[in-house]
């Protein structure tokens, strides 16, 4: 028997109980559609790259981490006695930072698009769990190396479930693992970061990117009202998935020069005696509602100002999650333009206390 | 690709042209190759860390066993020779020996016995001889190493033959 006939049959064997023969079909007549808003579609794959990123670093990392009494010993160790242990630590927190970006970009973009609208509504839904998931992925992995300022932010980061009426005590005590963030705080926070979350993470990213394959790629509502064959596309294969491979290398590229150019450092070991150091704040992600409930805390004093501020959060992200059935008709209207503004000033209100939140604590 | 040139088989491609391609594909392949190794680099010599550590431990060519003179006749002292375990044997003659405890079957660490007065290794039952490492029976292909043995006033000074 020659190769060829090798390869075709152990192809053919393989065909017949795995179908790839209709996988390769779908993948040839999946296209891309192709206008002046086709950059964002690549921010998608941009995030899931730097997840890859994440779940490959993060292995890296479990390979001499120790939670628990040792945390702080053991990144010490990563970070100055294995061979670049800095960089592979550096990377992580990186890219962590990188997709949480890549993530927002998405999602703005998604909202901006309109793709959130029928038949979509689960792609969207699924994908805000996605950044919920990803912000308490940083918000525990943050405290793993129990370095000072990892010590407060969780400390400091704890108040916010603390806050909720009546639950928020008992909620928080099962976070922390006791009335103070201690070696058990970490002991758990690494059983959430490194197998609860990922637990949920992943099934519902598959669930996600399915959903992609399942609708395709939706158009913005002005390539949407062009006759079909004004409308242009690309074919998947080979040519946007090349592209999408680019972006990848771009990514990693940028990771790879900020990871090496500005390692991420390591402060002191977390004593839980010493006072806040000057200057902390929260990482840039959590900066604009930390920013939004001090300037409520200025109007409204005390608990009144924290319950206002949860109230607040609650009711945006509500009305966020909930805009797909919310702005459903295809023709623009009332509701698709209201819906625009909704997030042109979530936009707004994001960068500003942002922005406000840096300036404050320069 | 291959077909494209059956279904238009006048058109000629330019030799020239030809050499520019491959020329560009053993470029990309090269770059491709030296970013892969750029990758694969760090993350070799970060997950070999330990083993490196470990090399430079076996470099040790001495160990200082303090007090280790006061060993009782008929007793054996375990102790890490660089990273590996070894064993110093006070014999009942009063002779002082020292070899390696790594048993040069499988890698298990073995034991004296006193009252059989051979060294043993319990995972496939090798035996070596307690005063010369020679491995007596059972599966072992090799002696066990002896180590230079200095007894003085303070301590036991064991050394690489």
């Amino acid at each position: 028997m020659s190769s060829k006939t090798i390869t075709t049959s152990v192809y053919d064997w393989v065909d017949e109980r795995l179908g790839l023969t209709e996988l390769a079909a779908f993948a040839r007549h999946k296209t891309v559609p192709v206008h002046a808003q086709s950059f964002w579609y690549y921010w998608g794959g941009i995030s899931l790259f730097l997840f890859l990123v994440q779940c490959f670093t993060g292995v890296l990392l479990l390979v001499y981490y120790r939670p628990g009494a040792d945390a702080f010993e053991s990144v010490r160790q990563i970070t100055f006695v294995m061979h670049f242990g800095w960089l592979i630590r550096s990377a992580h927190s990186w890219s962590a930072n990188l997709m949480i970006f890549a993530i927002l970009v998405h999602m703005f973009s998604v909202y901006f698009m309109k793709a959130y609208r029928k038949p979509r509504e689960f792609g969207w839904l699924s994908g805000m769990a996605l950044l919920g998931i990803a912000s308490v992925f940083g918000f525990s992995g943050y405290l793993l190396p129990m370095d000072e300022l990892s010590y407060f932010a969780t400390k400091v980061g704890l108040e916010i479930p603390n806050a909720i009426p009546y639950v928020g005590p008992l909620v928080a005590g099962m976070l922390r693992g006791g009335p103070e963030v201690t070696e058990f705080t970490v002991q758990r926070f690494f059983a959430l970061h490194v197998v609860v979350l990922p637990a949920l993470f992943l099934p519902l990213l598959g669930f996600h990117l399915w959903l992609v394959q399942r609708h395709g790629n939706a158009v913005p509502p002005s390539v949407e009202a062009l006759p079909p064959e004004e409308r242009k596309a690309m074919p998947f294969m080979p040519n946007f998935l090349r592209k999408d491979l680019a972006m990848w290398l771009i990514s990693l590229n940028i990771l790879a020069l900020l990871a090496s150019v500005f390692p991420w450092s390591l402060g002191k070991a977390f004593d839980p005696l010493a006072p806040a150091p000057v200057g902390i704040h929260p990482e840039w992600y959590f900066m604009s509602p930390f920013e939004m409930l001090k300037v409520l805390g200025g109007i409204l004093p005390g608990e009144a100002g924290e319950i206002a501020g949860i109230l607040l959060f609650t009711l945006g992200i509500t009305l966020w999650l909930l805009i797909p059935f919310y702005d459903t008709k295809r023709e623009s209207g009332q509701r698709a333009r209201a819906a625009h503004y909704f997030g042109l000033i979530a936009v707004i209100l994001l960068l500003s206390t942002t922005v406000i939140g840096y300036w404050v604590i320069r | 690709m291959s077909q494209e040139k059956v279904i238009s088989p006048n058109i000629v491609e330019d030799p020239g042209e030809q050499t520019t391609r491959r020329a560009f594909l053993t470029a990309a392949g090269a770059a491709g190759l030296l970013y892969t190794a750029a990758l694969a680099y760090p993350i070799y010599r970060y997950l070999a860390s330990p083993e490196e550590m470990a090399m430079n431990a076996t470099a040790v060519t001495e160990v200082t066993l303090k007090d280790a003179q006061k060993l009782p006749l008929g007793s054996v002292l375990m102790f890490k020779f660089g990273s590996a375990p070894a064993m110093l044997i006070h014999h009942q003659d009063g002779r002082w020996v020292s070899l390696t405890a790594v048993c040069t079957h499988l890698g298990c660490t073995v034991q004296y016995e006193p009252q059989a007065d051979r060294i043993h290794c319990a995972c496939h039952g090798g035996v070596y001889d307690p005063y010369t490492g020679a491995n007596v029976s059972g599966p072992p292909p090799k002696p066990l190493k002896l180590f230079k043995v200095a007894v003085n006033d303070t301590g036991v000074e064991v050394s690489r033959a």
